[in-house]
This record gives structure tokens, sequence and C-alpha cells, in this order.
């Protein structure tokens, strides 16, 4: 038996080997007038709500461009996969994009831990990745140094998480905070680290620390405790989705102390899943309030309801964005390869997007101004600017 | 074991070498590019995680859904080990010291869930799936929901190889010796086999211990191909892939888990282009290849080698799984 | 001590959520001996359905209610006509794999249609959107709603098996189908019928669960169900009490793991308790332990 099954492990892979290659050859011709651009998003498992928003804007974006005759006549081309919500997956897709499609650029995913995995790659392939919403502080710079080709659009996570500390014990003058926060999240656990160092440091304490999963619909049980202890300010970090059902859970158990979050709030679900009645003392950071009437971005909104037939969140403004910094990046470019591509995005100054205007660091993260808006009744009532 | 020098051993032996020089060969050559050894290596990780959830369920009838669990230890602690010592020499303690440790826990929490039967054992095997990933995402050295990265990357072809085939090997060898009999036994009927003198929960744990440490190898392989580590990788669904392929193969058939392995591989590489679809697709596939086939692409048989020379196919004569 | 009170009604209106998902499971279980993961599906297309009943139909809470009922019944019924009928004689494990592809399915086909994200379920108005204090206690109107909706569903669903004539061919076919078959029951019609029931309830939990916490989208279903099954388990599968008392001890458990001790590891108490019960009673609290017959 072992000598049938050993011959079946040979065949096997060899036959697998053999149909990859076939699979290969119905690659890519490159086409003198497109710029084929990889998309590399969670379409599907447990986060594909940010992967599909985030490729919503994308692909916005780069209808405008191609409807505005692309980039010096040649048409951005977009190579969609979905990679489950897998790391693993992302890796070989990302592996695939390079070598088999060979795009000029990477586009997602939206997540940190997969962009982390994608990174890994680029840097080995030469190949620049861009996320708009991996926010781990080591996304772009780690342990081992500078990632070369790992560009991102949003903030990091310790800028966002510091700014809210600092909004909460200078503004809302808050001694005492309590941290609810999505353990099965890195978003969360980035933002939270962040916060807690912060508020401690400006002489804050923590008086408590409580967590719950993605997709947990009942918080009665961790407000009901948080009910009863002294404290100023809760802090939030997380998505719209369980922010929206705790902030509603929260007012109706009669807490009615302000709650901090970050940019996952921005979405419009917030108010239809806490009610507007409950939006009221909630502050989040974020790239931009709808009180400046910034033409950018009323001329987004339009565009996506129209396309979309709905309001645009975060993820959708800054999958837009991705494009558009990537568009940008490649006009301006010496010519069409990764290396020059690369050059261009690192050097990238002032540019104007819907989520702010920015410049590229030396680390390739975004050197953008914050915002922190203040709802009441559902409406953005307030909007603190701090700058970087 | 001791029939390895035979005529037929050394046959097998070629036969080994040939595919991995051919496939190396395809490497060095460029034609298997980076995206095509990230999918063998998927293929490679896949079938040591079928061959060993096999031995569990298909041989020896214990239905477990937890092999995710013992997947996500061994990655865990050969990521750990290898980070803190980033030489092949570490990767190797690392990559033995997580299947030890899987094949520990798996020993510890058999020994008293065992004794259940059918779904209460799947059950109760799951839970401890999901306590482990708890665990792993509250830890302080796991790093927590924002990962593990920057593993030394250690695995390529040849270590995948090497360590499938040996999987692969140990446990047809194991099957085949009178513990693996008395495996088998106890999947046809327990009460029978303990009548015979078959101390029943000792094989079990046995069988158990050793699919969960070839769990173990499959996470130190996978931590060390896709350096990058997070506890929901290894949650419920990952221990439901891992079954679907053991049952499409076949239950209770070693080569129908490598082809049922291999087979899922292609499809999902094809279906990669399909980006929004595919999973709708994968679930469609799934669903009709168990309507027309519900014993599984080789039912509990496995594949001859007159399969090549007669191009049909010959059965070892199995009592066909009732 | 007022605290400890808020948390059991906490505890009471979560365990209801798991128990009404579990009666499904359990019956699916008690029938065919399958645990049907297309069941927490169908309760996430329940939810789907009340909302487009409540947004686009302009329905009231009933009649969204009754259409998604109705409309998952007839879905139930399909998934068992068309993926599980054919594998009857099949191994068990092999219907389980369907069962997995089925579930993947419907998520991933609704996700196609609504996409990923998350919908609110229209404010209540009126009576369901008023909450009562009791001394310092906040109890809310849905929240009643939902434990007294769960008590009535499993009372008619206990006098169905235990007091009709097809709940007797149900438990004639769950002992011994040939058995039952041979006494001139209709096994097919009868599991239909299980599927039916279990499917509607699935459909009434998500409409509940949707007008509750206001939020669905198209994998909700999964830690639900996964939950609501270790719940069955618990209380006996196959046992219709077993599966409330199961639903119940769940959500309480986790509701004071998080009130009390640490909420990081709620879920990894609830299992532990789970495999401890498991260890202690093989056949759950309820079930009996059938001795094996040589």
């Amino acid at each position: 038996m072992k000598k049938k099954l050993s011959m079946l492990l040979a065949v096997g892979l060899l036959v697998s080997g053999i149909t990859a290659c076939g699979v290969k050859s119905e690659g890519s011709q490159a086409n003198a007038n497109e710029i084929k651009i990889g998309i590399n998003y969670e379409l599907s498992g447990g986060v594909a709500s940010y992967g599909q928003s985030s490729v919503d804007g994308i692909m916005l974006a780069i209808d405008e461009i191609n409807a505005a005759g692309g980039i010096d006549g040649k048409k951005l081309v977009p190579v969609k996969y979905d990679n489950k919500s897998e790391p693993a997956e992302a890796v070989i897709l990302a592996n695939k994009l390079i070598s088999q499609d060979k795009v000029l650029a990477i586009l997602g995913p939206a997540t940190s831990g997969s962009f982390k995995s994608e990174v890994s790659v680029a840097e080995k392939k030469k190949v620049p990745v861009i996320s708009g919403s991996a926010t781990a502080d080591d996304v772009t710079v780690d342990k081992t140094g500078k990632k070369d080709y790992a560009f991102r659009i949003c903030y990091t996570d310790s800028f966002q998480g510091t700014a809210m500390a600092n909004f909460a014990s200078q503004n809302l003058s808050a001694k005492k905070a309590v941290i609810v926060k999505d353990s099965s999240s890195d978003y969360a656990k980035g933002l939270a680290e962040n916060f807690i160092k912060t508020f401690k440091d400006a002489g804050g304490t923590i008086v408590g620390e409580e967590a719950y999963v993605a997709k947990d619909k009942d918080f009665n049980a961790i407000l009901t405790k948080i009910k009863d202890l002294d404290f100023d300010v809760i802090y939030l970090p997380g998505y719209y989705e369980e922010a929206g059902l705790i902030i509603k859970q929260a007012r109706a158990l009669g807490i009615d102390k302000p709650i901090l979050g970050a940019d996952g709030f921005d979405s419009p679900d917030l108010t239809s899943l806490a009610g507007a009645g409950a939006l009221s003392k909630v502050y989040f950071t974020n790239h931009y309030s709808s009180l400046d009437k910034d033409p950018t971005v009323i001329k987004f909104i339009d565009d996506f309801k129209k396309k979309y037939n709905k309001e645009p969140n975060a993820f959708h403004a800054l999958g837009y964005d991705l494009a558009k910094f990537l568009a940008d990046g490649i006009k301006r470019s010496k010519s069409l390869d990764s290396e020059a591509l690369k050059e261009a995005l690192a050097s990238t100054t002032d540019f104007t997007g819907v989520t702010g205007s920015f410049s590229i660091d030396e680390n390739h993260n975004p050197v953008k101004a914050i915002v922190i808006v203040g709802l009441e009744n559902g409406v953005q009532a307030t909007a603190v600017r701090s700058g970087k | 074991m001791k029939n390895i020098f035979k005529h037929s051993a050394l046959q097998k032996f070629i036969m080994i070498l040939i595919t991995y020089a051919a496939i190396q060969g395809l490497i060095s050559a460029g034609i298997i590019d980076d995206y095509l050894q990230a999918t063998l290596a998927t293929i490679c990780i896949n079938i040591v995680l079928a061959v060993s959830l096999n031995l569990i369920t298909g041989f020896t009838g214990q239905f477990s859904l937890g092999h995710a669990g013992f997947m996500s230890i061994g990655a865990y602690v050969c990521a750990i080990i290898t980070i803190n010592n980033p030489t092949a020499v570490g990767f190797i303690m690392g990559i033995i010291a997580g299947a030890i440790a899987a094949a520990l826990i798996g020993a510890v929490v058999g020994l008293p869930t065992l004794r259940l039967r059918g779904d209460y054992l799947a059950i109760a095997t799951l839970g401890m799936a999901e306590i482990i990933k708890i665990v792993f995402l509250n830890l302080e050295i796991t790093n927590g929901a924002a990962g593990l990265q920057g593993i030394p990357q250690f695995v390529n072809w040849t270590w995948m190889f090497v360590f499938t085939v040996a999987t692969v090997l140990i446990i047809t060898n194991f099957l085949k010796s009178s513990h693996g009999r008395a495996c088998i036994s106890i999947r046809e009927d327990e009460i029978a086999a303990e009548s015979m003198g078959i101390n029943t929960t000792k094989y079990k744990v046995i069988s158990f211990t050793l699919g969960a440490f070839f769990a173990g190898i499959a996470g130190g392989l996978y931590a060390s191909f896709f350096f990058f580590l997070k506890p929901d990788l290894f949650g419920f669904l990952k221990s439901v892939d891992v079954l679907v392929i053991v049952v499409l193969g076949g239950l209770g058939s070693i080569s129908g888990s490598i082809i049922a392995a291999v087979l899922l591989a292609v499809i999902s590489m094809f279906l990669q282009s399909f980006s929004e679809v595919r999973m709708i697709i994968y679930a469609l596939l799934l669903i009709i290849l168990m309507l027309f086939r519900p014993q599984g692409l080789m039912g509990s048989k496995e594949i001859s080698l007159s399969v090549f020379k007669k191009l049909g196919l010959k059965s070892k004569t199995r009592k066909e799984e009732s | 001590m007022e605290n400890f009170l808020q948390q059991v009604i906490n505890g009471i209106s979560l365990g209801s959520i798991y128990a009404l998902i579990a009666l499904g499971y359990t019956m699916v279980y008690g029938i065919i001996k399958l645990i049907n993961f297309a069941h927490c599906d169908v309760y996430m297309l329940g939810a789907y359905i009340g909302y487009f009943c409540m947004t686009s139909l302009k329905l009231g809470f009933f009649p969204s209610m009754v259409i998604a009922m109705l409309v998952c019944t007839v879905i139930g019924v399909l998934i068992e006509k068309i993926a599980y009928k054919p594998l009857r004689n099949a191994t068990r494990i092999a219907v389980l794999i369907t069962a997995i592809g089925v579930s993947l399915f419907i998520e991933y086909g609704t996700m196609f249609f609504v996409k990923a994200n998350v919908r609110a379920y229209p404010e209540m108005t009126g009576f369901l959107a008023k909450s009562f204090a009791v001394g310092g206690l906040k109890i809310t109107a849905q929240q009643i709603l939902i434990v007294i909706s769960t008590i009535i569903l499993m009372a008619m669903l206990q006098f169905i098996v235990k007091k009709t004539k097809v709940g007797k061919a149900m438990r004639a076919v769950s002992l011994d189908k040939d058995a039952a078959e041979l006494m001139g029951i209709n096994v097919n019609s009868t599991i239909s019928f299980t599927f039916a029931i279990g499917s509607a309830l699935a459909g009434a939990a998500g409409v509940l669960v949707g007008i509750y916490y206001n939020s669905i989208d198209p994998l909700m279903g999964v830690i639900p169900g996964l939950k609501a099954f270790v719940a069955a388990v618990f209380g006996g599968i196959g046992i219709i009490p077993g599966a409330m008392i199961g639903g119940y001890f769940i959500g309480t458990v986790e509701v004071f793991v998080s009130g009390y001790g640490n909420s990081l590891y709620k879920d990894a108490v609830v299992f532990a308790i789970l495999i401890l019960i498991l260890i202690v009673k093989p056949a759950g609290l309820l079930g009996k332990n059938t001795k094996e017959k040589v």
C-alpha cells in the first residue's frame, strides 16, 4: 500500500504542478495602453464588509480616472481577487498578482494582518503595495526596519489613539476612563494600547477594561458592569457595526457619559444602528467632518450616491483616495515600473483627497491633520482640528 | 518499517525522488513561480492535516472538529521558537516542539473526552479548539489579535515535501502495524474490538495523539511558510475545511485525502478569478460532489499501482464502510 | 443586588435567543441525526425577509414575522428535499458536509445580493419602543417580547410533538425509521414537516433578533448558530426542553462571566463548562445514556 500511496502522492503533486502551469499560460500580455493594478481585498469571510466597501470606493475612483481619459492616455485596469479574509490567501494572491498578472502595484488588503503578510511578498518582489486601512503601527516600519514598498494613507493606531487621549484629558477634562475593546481585532488592540498610554501619561487612570468579539450583538452584560463604575469617559475603539449597538445599549441602560471612538465610527450605519437619539456626547477621531464644506468631499459624496445609491463610510472614502493616490503617483512616476512608482509615491507632497490633504513621510505614512468630530442627536455638531 | 529496503520500497523511493526532482527542477527553471509554490505549500499543509485527521476520524472512527486547535498550537510554538532562534536548527526544534506540544494537549484532552461518542465528541473537540483560540487571543506572548509577524521563513519546497512524505509514510506504516489495525477495529465495531481484548481507550488516545502531533507539524509548516499568525485563522471553519477534505477524499482512504487536498487546491485556484462569486461556486461544488459521491471520491479504497497500468480502479479488499 | 438582577434579565433575554435557535437544531437532530449547519443561515434569511417586509413593503412587525416564518418554512423544506433527502442512506458525515455546503451557499449567495455590510432594522414605534423601570432595573418591551415569544413557541412545539398525530409520527421516526415506515408512517413527509417547523422557528428568531439588536448581516448566523448548537448538546440533543434549558444556561453563564469575571474569557468558560458537563453526563443534561446493544 505504501508504494501505491507514494505513487499517488507523486502523481498528485506532479498533476497539480502541471495544471498550475496550464493556468499560468492564460496570463497577461501587457497592453501598451493599459496599466494593470492589483486589488487584493477581503470580499468574503469575517471582514468582508470592510473589503467590499474599500473596493466600491476604489472602483468609483478608477471609473472616474478612466472616464477622464486615463493617465496620460493609459487606462487603469483593475485585477480583482478575493482573499477570503485570510492572510495566507492574501500572500498567495499577492504572488499571483505580481508573478502572473504582472501588476504595477497592489491596493489592499484592508486589515493590518493580511496587509502585513502581503508586505513581505512585496518587499521580496519589489512591487509597491498600498493600503487604505491597515492602521497597525508596524505595518510600514517594524523591528527589522523600514518597509521600502509598503505605503498607507490612513492614520496609524498610535496617532489616533494619542489624539483621542489628549482630547479626552484636555477638552473633556476626563480623569477616569473605561476601555471597551474588540479583543479579536488588531485595530482595537492598537488603538486601546496607545490611548491608555497617553491617557495615563496625562495623569488619568483606567478604571475598567472590558472586551467583546466582533459580531457580538449583546453587550448588556459588560455595560451593566460598567454602569456601577465611577468614570468620566468610555473609550470604544472598534468599528461602527458593534459600536453602534454598544452606544444604543449603553444609552438604554442609562449610561450618559461621553463615548469616544476612532475612524471606525465613520459610517451612516452608526446612526441607523444606534438611533439618532442615542448619539449624543459621542466623539470620534476622523479624516474629515461633514461640517467643513470642502468641494472635494461634497463632490465625492454626490458621485458616490449616484453610483451606489447609498451614503459613503470611511472605508469608501479611503478606498477612493487610495486609487486616486496611486493614480497621482503613476502620473508623477518617471517611468512605468515599480521602482519609479515607489519613488514617486514616497515623494508625494500635499496630495488632496477626500480624507484630507497629506504628504508621505519618511516611514511611508501620511502626515495629515485629524479632526475630532462630536455628535449631538446623531448630527455632527463640533469639529476640533488637531494637526500633526 | 522492516520492509523498507525491499524491492518495492526502493521503487517507491525512486518515485518519490523523481517527483521531488521534477518539481524542484520546474522551480529552478522558474516555471513554477512563487505563486504556484505558495499553492503547492497549501496543498502540502492540507495533505498533512487531512491525513492526520483521517487517522482520527476515518480510521479510528472518532469524529473530531478540533483539528485547527492542534494546528494552532504547533504553529504558535514553532513561530515563537523560530523568532527567538532564527536558524535552521531553531526551526527544526520549533516544529518538533510544536508537534509535541500539540500531541500533549491532544493526549490530555483525549483521555477524558474520547469516551464520548459521535457528535458529542465532535462538540467537545470543537469546544477545546475554541478555548485554545481564545487563550491565544489573550496571551501576551502570542501578541493577541494583532498576530505574530516576522516569523523567519525557512520552509521551502524541499522542507514541505520532506515533511509531507514523512507524515504520509509514518501514518500508513502505523495503520499497517498491529496498533493501527487495533484502531481500525474500533471504527468497525467498538464492542467487538473490546471483547477481542483490545484496549479501546488506549488506542483511541494513541490515534488522537498521533493525529494531533501531525496537525502540529502542519501548523509549524504553515507558520514558517506564511510568516504571519493570527488566532482567528484557526477557528471552527479551519477544522471544517480539513474535515471537508477528508470526507471528500473518502473516510479511511489516505490516497483519497491526498487527491482531495490537491483537487480542492486546484479548484480554489481556478475560482480565484471569480472574486465575488468564488465562495458560492465552491459551496455548490461541495454540495454536488457530496450528492453524487456521498462516500467520497475514493470511498475507503486506496488507489493502487495498477491504476497506471490498466487505467482502471483496482480496489483493495477492505470492507466498505456502511 | 440590583446589578445582579439586571444581569439576570440580560442573561435571560440572551438565552432566549439561543434557545429559540437551538430548538430547530434539536428537532432536526432528533429525527435524522444531522447537525443541520444550514439552520443558522435560515435564521439569517428570516431576519432579512423581515427586514425587506418592514422597509420595502412597509409592513408592521407581526405580518413581517409571519411572512418570514412562511418563507423560511418553504426554504427549509426545499433544502431538505434538494440536499438532504438524496443522502438519506449515506453516512452521516457525508450529509454533514452537504449541510456545510448549503450553509456556505446561503451565506455567500445572500452576501452577493445584499452585500456584506450590516443593515439596521427600522426603529420600532409604539409598544415595542417602550422600556420599563422597575426599581432600579431596566426592562425593554423587546426583551419581554423575546422571552414571551420563546416560551410560547416552545410550548406550541412541545404540544405538537407530544399531543398531535404528526408529533407522534415524528417521535416514531426519531426512534426507529424503518419500524415507523412499517407502521404506515410516511417518513419523508414527517421529516419534511420537522424541517418546516424548525425553519419557521428560525425565521421567527431572525425577525426577533432583528428588532431586538436592530443589526443584521449575512454572517450573523454563524456565531449564534454555534452557541445554539452547543446549547442543544448541553441540554441533551433531540430533547426539546433540553434545548431550552441549554439556551438559558449558556446565555446566563455568558452574561455572568462578562459581568462578574473577565469578559475576555466568556466564550472559553462556556465551552469549558460544556466539556465538563459532557464528561460527567455524556448525553447532555437531560439525555438518557443508552446502553449499547451487542
